[in-house]
């Protein structure tokens, strides 16, 4: 397997080697690709779109759709995750196998085996994972300070998508990242009352519908579907004006969906789709 | 509104798919209705443009308002509205049929369910009726992420199955992305038609060599040509019943469409077939597809498998049908891809059946099926003679045209493979009628398999349900009716969908 | 010769890329490790990334971001000054993409580990032949 493994790669990468042959040089401002259709995108955003980061104006004006089913994708690679994964609580045993509580003045870890019913002082103990790390003070102080800022810049990412690198995707990831780190840092059942299964798996949707749903009014009010100039006739400053507002709603419905997808992937595969234990 | 049907087609199931996986959550009931309006209102939609198509409007959709090549648009021309109609038609028949198994199986789940699969028909009419290159990237890796999920759903083998599939048809969607890479370099467009008027001047040129043969590799990697083929039988045999009867139909068809597509429109036929020589290469590797697809039907001994081989067989009629490059070899091979489509669907829905009555389909344990399960077992014989080529059903005419097509073009190889697997494919389903027929069901078969009682569950076998059997008795009626309009469907939509320089 | 070789190392970003493909390429056929076959899929893909992101490079060009002027109609914007924006918008879209793939394909990794308590895939195909 392995040798012929070596002979198809040793083959395809020449043949698509020898066409590198014919590529316009490197660097060239003449080639092909940056004189065809890109100039146009470069020098009109701020005049059609009143956007000065040109990678946005194309991402989400532009080349709206694309986008959209972008999102999809990431919306279905959520669903699908929750449709293998997790284990329904009715067909789930009321508790895990094996528990583990550590006893918080004194350091103390009882393991408790066989799903026994045992009623322990909540104030006294608190549950660990199986995968028990080393309680870990500076982390959890750390993190449970730095989370909200986290946030704060995930969601300043999402908003100046206009006039530096950033948008919804970025933004998104950023925001999802803060619940994950809650999650690693504290653990899964802390992360999980924070930001509850449902909540996550309604964000992706929820997200995924303001992108689409912004579209279906542009047609409904009479224009082609993502055409956000319609949305003049709701908000105030004109069709430009219209379209610059159009691309921050459609973000801001990016950020949402990506953000609730990560988390709840990460809640499916960190605990097995159990949501009891995890990372 | 019929000016926005080529959106509308698409912006249906996608919109639903949210609100069905928002009441899975919220309100479990609405799911499958929900999933029935949208499969129902995109059909209807692509039966519109279809009839808009034949009246001779050709629908263009420019998205967010922004002109080609600076927008993305969608073009509706005769071959696709065709296509557009067999995909929703398969989807919407098969959510009949997917209803008893879900809600047999996966009752807590449905909603993410029917999500997936609303979002893969959405995928996959977004493939047929796009006319961006990069469009279709995203639109196939929507199908192909939707598709996995599914399959990974049964039992036994099936998540090793689909991380199989995964592997090859990651491999395949990238090879398709570098092959839009390596043309983007040399025009600088993504749309479909400017990319095509762009290569005129460039024939010669390595780069669009090179990008054909990579974006023809891919295609062939997902449709499951052979040798390339080795995901296919594995993934469609061990998914749920309702899955691989959606995905067997579909899929290949589609990526088959692709491929058409792509040496039509973006390559230009008089590229394909005039500057690179490939036709004779490719119809012989058609030709040997074929040949080793029947042969590992014959070795089959689980009723599905055998039917995943034969889908094999069939993408090979497809291919060579096109390559063949004359009007006979094209018309079979796109009226095939009609053809196939329902062929598939027939005899996935009546394996499916069988599972869901008897839990199992190995061909030994099919006796006695003619008198317990009367209804699927006529359903599969109008579907045997479909596939075997029998008129007045569809498969006959599809074969015809692609006999024509070889005895002009001179190619007695495919003749001979596509006689070949005709007999093959007779031996196959005749075998399967005498034993459900002739051999009554023994009481006491089972001593070596796993402790199945046969005997015992003699009363408890029984039809599959109406669920099933209607959806099923739908789709081998439609097989009868396309037969009998294949003169229409032929001279009003395929005979304009010709390029003018096929000879 | 001289010219063709000359050809190809002035665009030596291309090698590479396609070189990184390959190694990807080979990682999904022949590792046996299921994990590893994943992180395969993943470098190919990242690779293919790679190489569109460097077609949209321009010698003495900055970022697509237009500078906030206040009063743009003065200075005219030359699309000579600014890298390709329509690559990196494409990368977005394939990087999600992929980003998509790789978490179903560790879910469905999940799934066989719950079935046969192995990632090899010698020894897994080994108790499928016998159960």
């Amino acid at each position: 397997m392995k040798i012929l493994g070596l002979i198809i790669v040793v083959l395809v990468g020449a043949v698509l080697e020898y066409a590198t042959i014919d590529f316009p040089p490197l660097g060239d401002p003449a080639s092909p690709a940056s004189t065809h259709v890109s100039p146009r995108y470069i020098e009109k955003s701020i005049e059609e779109t009143a956007v000065p980061n040109v990678v946005t104006s194309v991402l989400a004006d532009y080349r709206g759709f694309d986008t959209m089913f972008e999102t999809t994708v990431i919306f279905s690679a959520g669903v699908a995750c929750f449709l293998l994964l997790r284990v329904p609580p009715s067909r789930r045993p009321q508790r895990a196998s094996e528990r583990q509580y550590r006893h918080r003045l004194t350091g103390l870890t009882f393991r408790i085996k066989g799903g026994a019913e045992v009623s322990l002082p909540l104030h006294e103990f608190e549950r660990v994972d199986s995968i028990w790390t080393p309680y870990d003070f500076i982390i959890e102080k750390v993190c449970r300070y730095l989370i909200p800022f986290i946030q704060l810049f995930g969601l300043y990412v999402i908003a100046h998508g206009h006039h530096s690198p950033g948008g919804g995707f970025q933004g998104g990831v950023i925001l999802g990242a803060s619940i994950i780190l809650l999650s690693v840092s504290h653990n899964l059942r802390i992360a999980l009352k924070r930001m509850g299964e449902r909540t996550s798996a309604l964000f992706s949707p929820v997200g995924v519908f303001i992108y689409a749903g912004t579209g279906a009014l542009c047609l409904i009010l009479g224009y082609n579907f993502l055409d956000y100039q319609a949305l003049a006739a709701l908000l105030p400053g004109g069709p430009i004006m219209a379209r610059s507002h159009g691309i921050f709603i459609v973000e801001v419905g990016v950020g949402m969906a990506v953000m609730g997808t990560m988390v709840w992937i990460f809640k499916n595969l960190a605990s097995l789709g159990r949501y009891d234990e995890g990372l | 509104m019929s000016a926005h049907y080529p959106a509308l087609l698409v912006i249906i199931p996608l919109l639903a798919s949210f609100f069905i996986s928002a009441a899975g959550w919220l309100r479990p009931p609405w799911c499958f209705p929900l999933a029935l309006t949208a499969m129902g209102g995109s059909l209807l939609v692509s039966i519109g443009l279809l009839a808009d198509v034949i009246r001779g409007i050709p629908d263009l959709y420019w998205f967010g308002g922004w002109a080609p090549p600076w927008g993305i648009y969608y073009r509706v021309d005769h071959l696709n509205a065709l296509v557009l109609v067999v995909i929703s038609g398969v989807g919407f028949v098969n959510l009949w049929a997917a209803r008893p198994t879900v809600d047999r199986e996966l009752p807590e789940k449905a909603g993410a369910f029917y999500t997936l699969y609303v979002l893969f028909v959405t995928g996959l009419l977004g493939m047929v009726v796009t006319g961006d290159a990069f469009n279709l990237y995203v639109l196939l890796e929507i199908a192909a992420i939707t598709g996995y999920a599914l399959i990974a759903l049964g039992k036994g083998r099936a998540p090793l199955a689909s991380l199989n599939y995964i592997f090859m048809g990651t491999i395949g969607a990238c090879f398709y992305l570098l092959g839009v890479g390596y043309l983007y370099i040399v025009t600088g467009s993504l749309n479909m038609q400017d990319i095509a008027r762009l290569l005129a001047p460039l024939h010669g040129s390595r780069v669009v060599t090179v990008a054909f043969v990579i974006m023809m590799v891919g295609v062939w990697l997902k449709m499951g040509f052979f040798p390339l083929h080795a995901w296919l039988p594995n993934a469609y045999t061990y998914a749920p019943s309702p899955v691989s009867s959606l995905v067997a139909p579909l899929m290949t068809k589609v990526m088959v469409y692709v491929m058409i597509r792509m040496v039509m429109t973006v390559f230009t036929v008089d590229y394909a077939f005039g500057v690179l020589v490939l036709n004779e290469a490719v119809v012989w590797l058609a030709v040997i597809a074929i040949v080793a697809g029947s042969l590992m039907a014959l070795a089959e001994k689980d009723f599905k498998r055998m039917l995943t081989f034969i889908v094999v067989a069939e993408v090979g009629y497809m291919v060579g049908g096109f390559w063949l490059g004359n009007r006979s070899g094209f018309t079979g091979s796109v009226l095939h891809i009609v053809n196939d489509a329902l062929m598939t669907l027939c005899l996935f829905l009546a394996a499916g059946s069988i599972i869901h009555a008897r839990g199992e389909s190995r061909i030994q344990s099919l006796q006695g099926l003619f008198s317990t399960m009367p209804w699927t077992m006529g359903a599969l014989v109008v579907g045997a003679m479909s596939i075997i080529g029998v008129p007045p059903t569809c498969g006959f005419f599809s074969k015809w045209y692609l006999l024509l097509g070889a005895v002009e073009g001179g190619h007695y190889g495919f003749l001979a493979a596509l006689l070949f697997s005709s007999l093959v494919n007779v031996v196959l389903f005749f075998r399967i009628f005498e034993i459900g027929y002739f051999e009554p069901m023994e009481a006491s078969h089972g001593g070596a398999s796993h402790g199945h009682a046969h005997g015992h569950e003699a009363p408890a076998m029984s039809e599959a349900p109406l669920g099933m059997l209607v959806p099923l008795w739908m789709t081998a009626l439609g097989l009868i009716a396309v037969g009998f309009y294949t003169g229409e469907i032929v001279g009003r939509v395929i005979r304009h969908a010709i390029p003018a320089t096929m000879f | 010769m001289e010219d063709i070789l000359r050809q190809i190392i002035e665009k030596d970003n291309y090698w590479i890329y396609i070189t990184l493909m390959m190694v990807g390429l080979y990682a999904i056929i022949a590792k046996n490790n299921l994990v590893k076959k994943i992180v395969g899929m993943n470098i190919f893909q990242t690779a293919v990334i790679l190489f569109y992101v460097s077609i949209g490079v321009k010698k003495g060009a900055t970022i697509p971001i237009i500078e906030h002027v206040h009063d743009t109609a003065h200075t005219a914007i030359h699309a000579v000054d600014y890298i390709n924006p329509l690559p990196h918008v494409l990368m977005l879209t394939a990087i999600v993409v992929s980003v998509a793939t790789l978490g179903v394909a560790l879910a469905i990794a999940i799934t066989v580990y719950r079935r046969y308590q192995t990632l090899e895939e010698d020894e897994i195909l080994k108790q499928i032949r016998e159960p």
